[in-house]
């Protein structure tokens, strides 16, 4: 895994006086899913398509699959994938013809069988008018992947998906993956990017939060695990002292939740608790942190350093914290 | 199949899917034409003379100018053109394969007027047909050119109507479809030059009827085909992918140089 596919280097992008990509830089390997991550107005899109050669970049180099995105548009087309967040197919084509459309583009015979795959078969006739905003996105990504491009850029790419079209989605996404494609996935869902990728970054205010995998990024956190515990007489929310390695405690709906720092011992406290109070267990839950609880905890610190310009910067850093 | 070949495949089968498009290009100027055989002949007997060629440039500027400019403002801001960008679609495919279309929809109208003008209305039938073939291809191809400038240039669809009938209404007015040409008081004949309606119908009715004519057909013909080639070269260095990304490398208000080769016409015709 040393062979980046995708190099960006110290890139900007402002529109006017608005900086949306602030000297970001980071490289994505051969044949990894790569999740870029961010809020809205993060600078993920801009930065996609900067990559994409939709757009220019105001500074720094770019490279994706040897190839200068700014230079060498043409070149670039064999090589990448696209599924943009916000495009659109002519009103009265239909989803085959729209297959043979770009197909014939990319020098390619027709792939009717992802339109198939993507479960479009029975609309493959319909105009793209009358298609559904999740069938609607199920065709880009067909027409993105039908010349089973190197990298594959994909911009929220389940929005608008049913579960079954999502499920569909990652099995084509590792299928591909599986082919050697790299592939760049931009994402509002902690839950996919967990899920998918194997390493992502976090961009916040234009700025790379944090890079690494998801484990690595969670662990960067505070680095509580989350304890639920819900019993029979509710006997732990009456207790007012705490329990070992417990840091934070909840009430949620029936439960008590407790964020502890040394899990081990905080369940064992707390069974041997319950069995001193005649309590019994009903249901305890030992979670670690999600990659969404360190998403809102980074993004949450971002918006406190905005808010209170003075104080230092603490996790932002250009160019990544592992 | 080349991707050319292919895109205007496609393109002419979600035309023939699309009824505001059949309605603009084929409905609206046939039912105009129908019109004007059944009442203008009566109210101006010369007006048959000069029918066929009139309501040919009629279906022509109808096709291009109101057909052609609209539907490539709206696919820039839905989003259509970043997805051909990205999928490979030459900028001169974007621009050159509706024109070409339009070509195929404004032949089929015009061999519609010319197979029903005769026995309908009595209009004559052309004296010479390989002028009136290649005249009627240099008509669509400088309205062609003003149209797809027009859609390239405009920022909404308001745009697109204003710039329209800045150039429809004075054709159909001053450009001689109506009534003849010299019958123009001198300023209005100046304007009306600044119109390729206007030579089209002096093209035709010297080159195509052998009749008299205020200027020079040739000439006329060059303009119009001079005129349709630069618009369309103006309309390739203007265009945009995008209407949030205004990348193009010159001021739309350069898309005027188009006026040209009619400002040339003004001057020495």
């Amino acid at each position: 895994m040393n062979d980046p596919i995708i190099q960006v280097s110290n890139f900007s992008k402002h529109y006017g006086d608005f900086v949306a990509v602030d000297n970001v830089s980071f490289a994505v390997q051969r044949g990894e899913i790569f999740g870029l991550l961010g809020p809205n107005g993060a600078g993920k899109t801009s930065t996609l398509e900067c990559l994409e050669g939709l757009r220019q970049p105001d500074a720094g180099t770019l490279r994706v699959a040897g190839v200068d995105p700014t230079r060498e548009a043409r070149k670039l087309r064999g090589k990448i994938g696209v599924q943009l967040q916000t495009s659109g197919l002519p009103e009265t084509i239909s989803a085959a013809d729209a297959m043979k459309f770009f197909c014939a583009y990319q020098g390619i015979a027709p792939r009717y069988d992802l339109i198939e795959r993507l479960g479009l078969g029975e609309k493959r006739n319909a105009a793209y008018a009358d298609l559904s905003t999740g069938q609607k996105r199920r065709l880009a990504l067909a027409l993105a992947v039908a010349h089973e491009p190197e990298v594959l850029f994909l911009d929220e790419p389940t929005a608008g998906l049913d579960v079954a079209s999502r499920v569909e989605l990652h099995d084509l996404m590792r299928e591909l993956q599986g082919r050697g494609a790299t592939i760049l996935l931009a994402t509002h869902d902690m839950a996919e990017a967990e899920e998918m990728a194997g390493r992502v970054a976090i961009l916040l205010q234009g700025k790379i939060a944090a890079t690494g995998s998801p484990l690595e990024i969670t662990a960067t956190g505070d680095g509580l695990t989350k304890v639920s515990v819900h019993t029979e007489r509710n006997s732990l929310e009456q207790v007012n002292g705490s329990f070992p390695g417990v840091q934070q405690r909840a009430l949620k709906d029936e439960y008590v939740v407790y964020f502890s720092s040394d899990v081990g011992p905080t369940v064992s406290a707390v069974i041997s608790y319950l069995e001193a109070q005649g309590d019994s267990l009903i249901d305890l839950r030992v979670e670690r942190p999600s990659l969404e609880d360190r998403f809102l905890e980074i993004t949450n610190a971002g918006q406190a350093r905005r808010l209170r310009p003075d104080r230092p910067e603490q996790t932002a850093s250009n160019g990544g914290q592992k | 199949m080349t991707a050319f070949a292919n895109h205007t495949f496609v393109e002419l089968r979600s035309n023939l899917r699309n009824r505001q498009l059949l309605f603009l290009t084929y409905a609206f100027p046939l039912a105009f034409y129908a019109m004007m055989g059944l009442v203008m002949t009566q109210i101006n007997p010369m007006f048959t003379e000069s029918m066929i060629p009139a309501m040919v440039i009629f279906a022509v500027m109808v096709g291009t100018l109101m057909g052609l400019p609209d539907p490539l403002v709206t696919a820039r801001d839905a989003g259509i053109f970043r997805s051909f960008k990205i999928g490979g679609v030459p900028a001169a495919n974007i621009l050159g394969v509706p024109t070409l279309t339009t070509f195929v929809h404004v032949i089929v109208v015009t061999l519609i007027i010319l197979a029903t003008a005769t026995p309908l209305f009595g209009a004559p039938a052309p004296a010479n047909w390989g002028w009136f073939v290649v005249i009627t291809l240099a008509t669509i191809l400088a309205h062609a050119g003003l149209g797809v400038l027009i859609g390239v240039v405009s920022t909404s669809s308001r745009t697109t109507l204003l710039w329209t009938q800045l150039i429809f209404l004075p054709s159909i007015l001053l450009g001689g479809l109506m009534f003849p040409f010299s019958m123009l008081p001198a300023g209005a004949q100046t304007f009306a030059r600044l119109f390729p309606a206007t030579y089209a119908m002096d093209a035709y009715t010297g080159l195509a009827y052998g009749a008299e004519t205020v200027f020079s057909p040739l000439a006329s013909l060059a303009l119009l085909v001079i005129g349709g080639v630069l618009a369309l070269v103006l309309a390739l260095l203007l265009f945009n992918w995008d209407r949030n990304n205004r990348t193009a490398r010159l001021n739309p208000a350069f898309g005027l140089v188009a006026v040209l080769p009619y400002v040339v016409g003004v001057i020495l015709l």
